[in-house]
């Protein structure tokens, strides 16, 4: 299994907060990768570092080979080319129309003509379901709409490595249901490298290849779905099957709690 | 529990440390502005020219009507308040001078700096504000374009050209106010009060007036920026920010009107 990023010993701390705790793993190339965990385990925060949105406090983290934590703006730009990223509110520039939206890396980094930008985007459309909506304003799209243009814009560069953070967040079944079946065809179809960070279990096990499970700022798990499925740390059990965290005080300390001490 | 002497020294502490936070995030936003405007594009990283001509229509443009009202009054008020004084001795003429020379060298740039504070500055900030809110700033940057370059210069270059441009409307606008006025209520001949503003102004005059206001474009543009970008939360420090730069902005306007003051009155 050949690795598109390495991660090793990486730190990451807000003020004297440590996120992260020296987490160290790989994501294999051309395969659906899921970091999955709780809400507040550290995901999101693993996410901005991948994407060189974070510089880390400590550690590697290996795109290609590169250790994107030690490059500069303009080499990290370049590595950023070969990335396209889902936000969670999809994040389209709400000045733009969809089509600009989507036609924006085009323009920014290629010197490819007008007319060919604009069949190009709508191919991306196309393969998003959103044709027809190219003159429509992010505001006038529904949130899976949203979601879907965001793709469009993310795919516009056809990317090696494609991230979606909680892809379907805010979705309704059905619609989340279709956006996974996208993030299936863009695997199969395009051979991209696709890290998904969610916490959804439906969608886990419709499109990971591989899983990587967070708790606390460290890695508790990582590995197959039928891995996963066969684990019995508590913490990946409890995560399964939807139980609650046992939180019991003892009378004397709920006192203590309520008495601000 | 810490002594009275530690709590002031840790909140003294607490406080430098957060202003020392603001200098440099202020200095990163202005060094930022100044080379993605005027270093790369010599680099060959072309200005968004289109995005810059549709902020000059939502700057400049569309603030014609108010600064022309205000404007307007002022220079009735002016002639006004000087007609007061002047008449006295006898000098109604000069109300010409007065007018002319102080709206094209203080009232024009200050009074048309002020509206765009308050239509622009306000909505710089709380553009770049809700990008930052609604992650576009952070798309922008993995998108591996420069959220600086992309948002703050085509702002920037759109009021280093319509402020100057509205000053000069403005400048015209005034002395009509005050020239309708003399003609009407204090009874100065036209022509006379005409060529007395004619004799009054010097090209100097005008001249300064323009620098102020280009210099007062950027201000307002890097102010609004600067707190569009220190946005972190939500909807309610959005509203904060925007606020922060009308004031910060209107403060700074007045700084650096009381330099550029200063050093004209020397240095022409």
């Amino acid at each position: 299994m050949e690795n598109a990023i390495q991660v090793t010993g990486l730190v990451a701390r807000y003020g004297d907060r440590e996120i992260l705790k020296d987490i160290s793993f790989f994501i294999p190339r051309g395969m659906t990768t899921v970091i999955l965990g709780g809400s507040g385990c550290g995901k999101s925060t693993l996410l901005k570092h991948l994407i060189g949105l974070l510089k880390p406090t400590q550690g590697q983290i290996k795109i290609n080979g590169k250790n994107i934590a030690a490059l500069n703006e303009n080499e990290l730009n370049e590595v950023r080319k070969k990335m396209g990223i889902l936000f969670q509110g999809a994040a389209l520039l709400n000045s733009m129309t969809i089509a600009d939206n989507v036609a924006l890396p085009m323009r920014e980094h290629t010197r490819l003509e007008e007319t060919t930008i604009q069949i190009m985007v709508r191919m991306k459309l196309d393969l998003v379901g959103l044709s027809g909506f190219e003159e429509f304003y992010p505001s006038q799209l529904s949130g899976g709409m949203k979601k879907r243009a965001g793709l469009a814009r993310a795919i516009a560069l056809d990317p090696e490595l494609l991230f979606f953070d909680e892809p379907s967040a805010g979705l309704d079944p059905i619609t989340a249901a279709g956006l996974d079946e996208l993030i299936l065809k863009l695997r199969n179809v395009f051979k991209m490298t696709i890290i998904v960070v969610t916490h959804e279990l439906p969608s886990v096990f419709t499109i990971a290849d591989y899983v990587i499970m967070l708790d606390a700022g460290e890695i508790i798990f990582s590995g197959t779905l039928d891995e996963l499925r066969a684990s019995v740390h508590p913490r990946i059990k409890m995560f399964l099957e939807r139980q609650p965290e046992q939180e019991t005080y003892s009378p004397e300390d709920y006192f203590r709690i309520i008495a601000g001490e | 529990m810490p002594s009275t002497a530690e709590n002031i020294l840790n909140s003294a502490v607490r406080k430098a440390r957060s202003i020392s936070r603001d200098i440099h995030d202020a200095s990163k936003i202005i060094n930022d502005i100044f080379f993605w405007s005027f270093i790369s594009p010599l680099k060959g990283k072309p200005l968004r020219f289109r995005a810059s001509i549709n902020e000059m229509v939502k700057a400049g443009y569309n603030s014609v009507p108010i600064v022309a009202v205000i404007s307007f009054f002022i220079g009735i008020i002016l002639a006004f308040q000087a007609a007061y004084q002047l008449k006295r001795v006898g000098a109604l003429i000069y109300v010409a001078n007065l007018v002319g020379v102080s709206i094209t060298r203080e009232l024009g740039p200050i009074i048309t700096a002020i509206i765009v504070s308050g239509r622009s500055g306000s909505a710089f900030a709380a553009e770049i504000g809700s990008m930052k809110a609604a992650e576009e700033v952070d798309a922008l940057i993995s998108m591996g374009i420069n959220p600086v370059r992309f948002i703050v210069v085509p702002k920037l270059i759109a009021l280093m050209v319509m402020v100057p441009a509205l000053t000069i409307f403005s400048d015209f606008i005034g002395i009509l106010g005050g020239f309708v006025l003399s003609v009407t209520i204090l009874e100065i001949h036209p022509v006379n009060y005409f060529l007395q503003t004619v004799n009054a102004l010097l090209v100097k005059d005008v001249m300064t007036g323009l620098i102020k206001a280009w210099a007062f474009g950027i201000v307002i543009t890097t102010v609004g920026a600067y707190q569009g970008f220190k946005v972190t939360g939500g909807a309610e420090e959005v509203g904060r920010r925007t606020t922060a730069a009308v004031v910060a902005s209107i403060f700074l306007v007045i700084v650096f009107d009381l330099f550029f003051t200063t050093m004209f009155y020397y240095f022409t």
